[in-house]
């Protein structure tokens, strides 16, 4: 849809400033999604090298259960994990990433380390398995902030990349023309008044001589 | 209310409770979507979810996936992972740089 104007010079001068804050606009856009895309290149680096290795880890804390609870019997270890140990904390705090509001979270560790159940009737391999499971809870916490850091980058990058396309190739080219089309226009009538004046000296001269 | 929740199906989350963790045990897809939307309500902070669950409930997740809390995050589950969340991370890479780059 192009711009509703009318050819005076008023409007004229209003579409100049529009387009000069248009212009800048745009540079600034642009400046922002270039940095965006920049620091989430790095986050996302650290995404997969951390998701390849909670994967492994997880599996290995995984498997390590399976054998427990093929050493001892399903209710035995359901019984074991009944009750649950002092609930995970974590400190949540948030940190702007160029105007990204993104989580900042830290683990704090339950206190004790150790099991909340008793060691009778229990097999080693669920220590294991347990042992194995909070010690990856760090990572997994990293895990958390650094991939919901990158969904939220990849929105504004994509929002951003928006905003910065409309300018360049939508309002900017329609606020050109709509200002050349209006300098055309004043142009011509300049020229028509110039003529009419021409031709009325003219006439008035050829009625006094 | 605790602040990381697991969901998924017992075999894999029971750990969790170990690990101080909120466990709920749910494979069905809508199920787990409406225990999502509980823990939001009640501001947990990180809800891990198995890679299963976590395709199942995708409606709910993708909800929640432009606010910063919760964070949505798939698990692996005793089965292994089945390449969904690394599927997660690339479509991030594809969504803001229009092409799925390897770093």
């Amino acid at each position: 849809m192009a711009i509703s104007y009318k050819p005076t010079r008023m409007e004229m001068s209003r579409l100049k400033k529009r387009l000069t804050t248009a212009s800048r606009g745009h540079k600034l856009m642009k400046d922002k999604r270039d940095e965006t895309v920049r620091r989430f290149i790095t986050y996302v680096r650290r995404n997969r090298e951390l998701r390849v290795r909670v994967e492994e880890l997880m599996s290995a804390a995984m498997s390590s259960f399976v054998l427990a609870k093929a050493a001892m019997s399903t209710p035995a270890v359901e019984e074991a994990l009944c009750f649950p140990a002092a609930s995970a904390k974590i400190e949540v705090g948030s940190a702007k990433v160029l105007s990204v509001e993104v989580p900042k979270l830290t683990y704090i560790p339950s206190g004790t380390h150790g099991l909340s159940y008793g060691v009778m009737g229990t097999s080693s391999e669920l220590d294991t398995a347990v042992s194995k499971f909070s010690e990856l809870m760090p990572l997994l916490i990293e895990l958390a902030e650094v991939e919901k850091t990158c969904n939220l980058l990849a929105d504004e990058i994509e929002k951003t990349r928006r905003r910065v396309n409309a300018l360049e190739y939508v309002m900017i080219p329609q606020l050109q023309d709509a200002i050349h089309d209006i300098s055309m226009k004043l142009d011509e009538n300049e020229r028509g008044n110039l003529t009419r004046l021409m031709k009325t000296k003219d006439m008035l001269k050829a009625k006094e001589g | 209310m605790a602040d990381i929740a697991i969901i998924g199906d017992k075999d894999s989350v029971l750990l969790g409770r170990a690990a101080g963790l909120e466990v709920y045990f749910e494979t069905d897809g809508s199920a787990a979507g409406r225990i999502i939307d509980r823990l939001a309500a009640a501001n947990t902070k990180v809800i891990f979810i198995t890679e299963p669950v976590f395709e199942a409930a995708s409606e709910t997740v993708k909800k929640y996936k432009s606010k910063p809390f919760p964070a949505i995050i798939p698990i692996p589950d005793s089965t292994g992972t089945t390449g969904a969340a690394m599927r997660n991370v690339s479509a991030n890479v594809e969504k803001a740089i229009g092409a799925d780059l390897q770093f």
